[in-house]
């Protein structure tokens, strides 16, 4: 049962993943790809609709890990205290600038949140990217179950670490770049035009920071976190999480370059996924390492609701994630198609 | 101060702020049903305009709603680690039901509802307003459960760790505390919206704007605020108060003031409550009223803080009872505006009476106010206990979370929203002043209103 809360707990994290990171990514190409208030709307049109279903994964993931492992929710949300505040108030502010931003048409009220907005979704990439450089890392858990990280100490990931340090900041930066390049081809995919071009061009461009990252972070992780290695020796069918990712990879350059749009997308979303589960895997059984010692680790078995309240949650979970599915069905298929300026909107 | 104050007091304030955005969007999404329903039946497009532009006022409500709400899940684990880690398997249900039964529907279905109109077509469009509808009640009966469990905690059992195990589902749905909490506050939801709309149409009778949309936001406005805040007296708020004096009477003493126990016991209208002489001061009192209200019975025994230890009493007794007293206060006062309203509105008074007109425009903040009381009175009545009988409010908080890194982001929250009140009170005016007769034009920029 506790192995069942895991993988969907990192399912949704996964979806939540595949499709804000989308949105997200759009944010960070905003600025560049996006050069007038027309091609800066449709940018937001291609994502408006859908924005806040896909940040209903994250709170729907939240809760779900509050439900079925509150010890790592009351844990891992407390000693990350700080990041996650500032995660916080970059969701307020990147909602409220989609949200906002062409209410009014005016030269100061909308470039003002085209900057909100951009910035905003350049700050969230990071930070999840060094939440879970953290997560990979460990971080300084003790006997009381409890710890707390400063945002950065000394950099270096051993000892007192902080927060930010060298390994968490490349992990930030991958996972920037990723977003950036997965943003562009959702954006590709919904509009034409010159505005389509430079989204494929920015892809194109981003793929190669893409590349150097993912070759780069396999090569370092396992100094930082030698359980990743471990596991992976003794379960070799997990190899298959890292060729998803590859695949993924491969396809993003090959089918952009060839314009097909929605499989350059797929290709990145299956980039993503890779990415994601790679991580899961690696991590399992542990959800939370300890730098301090192994004993104080949380995993899936130490950190788990007790038994009667994953038993009951199992009985709703499923008939809820399957009407969640119905729904996102509809919204999307509401949404088909290229996006233009006409009608009402962003 | 230490961290469990600044703890305390930004939960407070973050919730506050963040209530002040659904409060409107789910009683205004059965206000917009109503009109998308009338605008099918008659086929009269002055309703669907009528509802775009009140889709259009819910959406920026509703993107304020969503990105305050995500701190108020987030701060159970960052400021309430020890509740969260003990209650986590009871709430954190709730909370992913909320997630995963409501929040899915509303996102999917109001991004259909508000750019896919033409799309659709009339009936798919009417049913996409109410399935934003369902969801935002949906949402909001997840969250008083979650309340509801907190103030009255069932179907729980204690495991040997000491975590709060959920061992019937059915109870925590079915909580005697959520039967009436929960139609007590949605109809306070609809309170809010009707006011606000029958504010914004006597706004545009005073200042001589969209006048034909004027009269139907009134009328629509003053008719289900009349209602709902009649219904809000009984059966409502008379079941919810009996139901605070079964579960919680050391609450119920303190929120109606009653120092001793007494039989025949009176309602205090006014007063104040001294904590020294344990007495209330200046009081206008009724007497046996309270007994009555609560037993129907004149001369039965009400419970006063005295049948109570002092360690059981909530911490801030006159704050609670101030709280009670204004949410009381102006929920009658609402009853009186909206009845002589609706009353004028037979004979077409209403539309021409600049009284009546000025004091609904002027009535729009406080629906917000009384709920916000409501809401401070649930909560400080609940204290010392932060899951009643069970948790303690000082246990709960994050052991790791410093006082220092707390201020921060207490600061932090503050600034946040005082900066994103006044754009979104700027984007409201304007808005409203743009009213529902003017579009925006399908093609091109939005135009300037002047």
């Amino acid at each position: 049962m506790v192995l069942f809360w895991f993988w969907a707990v990192a399912a949704m994290l996964t979806i939540y993943a595949v499709l804000d990171g989308f949105d997200i990514g759009a944010g960070i190409v905003h600025l560049f790809v996006a050069r007038n208030d027309t091609e800066r709307r449709l940018v937001l049109r291609s994502i408006g609709p859908v924005w806040d279903g896909n940040e209903v994964w994250l709170i729907a993931a939240g809760g779900t890990l509050f439900m079925a492992f509150p010890t790592l929710y009351a844990s891992s949300f407390s000693g990350f205290y700080l990041p996650l505040s500032l995660v916080l108030w970059l969701l307020i502010l990147r909602g409220i600038a989609i949200e906002f931003r062409s209410k009014i048409a005016s030269p100061v009220w909308s470039p003002f949140w085209d900057v909100v907005f951009a910035s905003a979704s350049a700050g969230l990439a990071g930070f999840y990217g060094v939440a879970i450089g953290n997560v990979v890392r460990g971080v300084p858990l003790d006997q009381s179950g409890f710890f707390f990280l400063t945002l950065w100490t000394d950099f270096r990931v051993g000892g007192r670490v902080g927060i930010l340090d060298w390994f968490t900041i490349l992990v930030g930066l991958a996972t920037f770049f990723a977003m950036a390049a997965h943003g562009s081809l959702w954006v590709a995919l919904k509009t034409d035009g010159e505005l389509e071009t430079r989204c494929r061009q920015a892809a194109n461009l981003l793929w190669w920071p893409v590349l150097l990252f993912t070759v780069l972070i396999p090569i370092v992780s396992p100094m930082v976190q030698p359980h990743l290695l471990d596991r992976i020796a003794h379960h070799p069918w997990g190899y298959i999480f890292p060729a998803f990712a590859l695949a993924g990879l491969a396809g993003m350059r090959y089918f952009n370059r060839a314009q097909s749009a929605i499989q350059a997308f797929i290709a990145s979303s299956l980039y993503v996924l890779g990415i994601a589960t790679s991580t899961t895997f690696g991590l399992c059984p542990y959800v939370l390492p300890s730098t301090i010692d192994s004993r104080f680790s949380l995993s899936i078995a130490n950190a788990a609701a007790p038994p009667s309240a994953q038993r009951i949650g199992f009985f709703w979970f499923i008939p809820g994630i399957i009407l969640a599915f119905v729904y996102l069905r509809f919204g999307y298929r509401g949404f088909a198609g290229k996006v233009d300026v006409e009608g009402q909107g962003y | 101060m230490d961290a469990l104050t600044v703890d305390r007091i930004q939960f407070a304030f973050t919730l506050v702020f963040h209530y002040l955005f659904p409060q409107l969007t789910m009683g205004l999404a059965l206000l917009i049903v109503i009109f998308k329903t009338v605008a099918l039946r008659t086929g009269k497009e002055h309703y669907n305009r009528a509802a775009r532009f009140w889709a259009r006022i819910f959406a920026v409500n509703f993107a304020m709603g969503v990105v305050t709400g995500i701190p108020m899940e987030f701060q159970f684990g960052t400021n309430w680690a020890g509740f969260s880690k003990a209650a986590g398997g009871v709430l954190g249900q709730t909370l992913a039901m909320e997630g995963i039964f409501s929040f899915f529907l509303e996102s999917s279905f109001l991004g259909l509802f508000l750019f896919g109109e033409r799309r659709l077509g009339p009936i798919a469009h009417w049913l996409s307003a109410f399935l934003v509808f369902l969801g935002s009640w949906l949402s909001g009966f997840f969250i008083i459960a979650t309340n509801a469990w907190m103030q009255h905690p069932v179907g729980y059992q204690i495991t040997p760790t000491g975590q709060i195990d959920l061992v019937s589902l059915w109870s925590l749905l079915t909580n005697p505390w959520l039967r009436w909490q929960y139609p007590h506050n949605m109809t306070a939801s609809v309170i809010t919206a009707s006011v606000v709309m029958a504010a914004t149409g006597a706004f545009y009778l005073l200042s001589n704007i969209h006048l034909d949309y004027a009269r139907t936001f009134l009328r629509t406005g003053v008719i289900a605020g009349a209602i709902a805040s009649c219904l809000m007296m009984y059966p409502l708020g008379d079941s919810q108060g009996r139901n605070v004096a079964q579960y919680q009477p050391v609450t119920f003493a303190a929120m109606e003031g009653l120092f001793h126990t007494e039989r025949g016991a009176p309602l205090a209208i006014l007063g104040q409550p001294d904590m020294q002489a344990q007495t209330l001061d200046n009081p206008l009192i009724v007497p046996n009223v309270l007994s009555f209200l609560t037993y129907r019975r004149w001369k039965a025994k009400v419970k006063g803080l005295d049948a109570f230890p002092r360690s059981e009493w909530p911490d801030n007794v006159p704050l609670l009872y101030y709280a009670y007293h204004n949410m009381v206060g102006l929920g009658t006062f609402f009853i009186a505006i909206l009845l002589i309203a609706a009353l004028a509105l037979w004979p077409g008074w209403l539309y021409e009476s600049r009284l009546l007109l000025w004091a609904l425009m002027l009535l729009a903040p406080f629906p917000y106010i009384a709920t916000t009381f409501g809401w401070m009175t649930a909560e400080l009545g609940r204290q010392p206990w932060l899951i009643y009988g069970l948790m303690r409010t000082s246990q709960g908080a994050s052991p790791s979370v410093s006082e220092g890194n707390a201020l921060f982001t207490l600061i932090g929250f503050v600034g946040m929203y005082g900066v994103l009140s006044v754009l979104f009170l700027f984007l409201i005016y304007f808005e409203v002043q743009r009213g529902p007769a003017r579009e925006a034009p399908f093609n091109g920029p939005v135009r300037n209103p002047n």
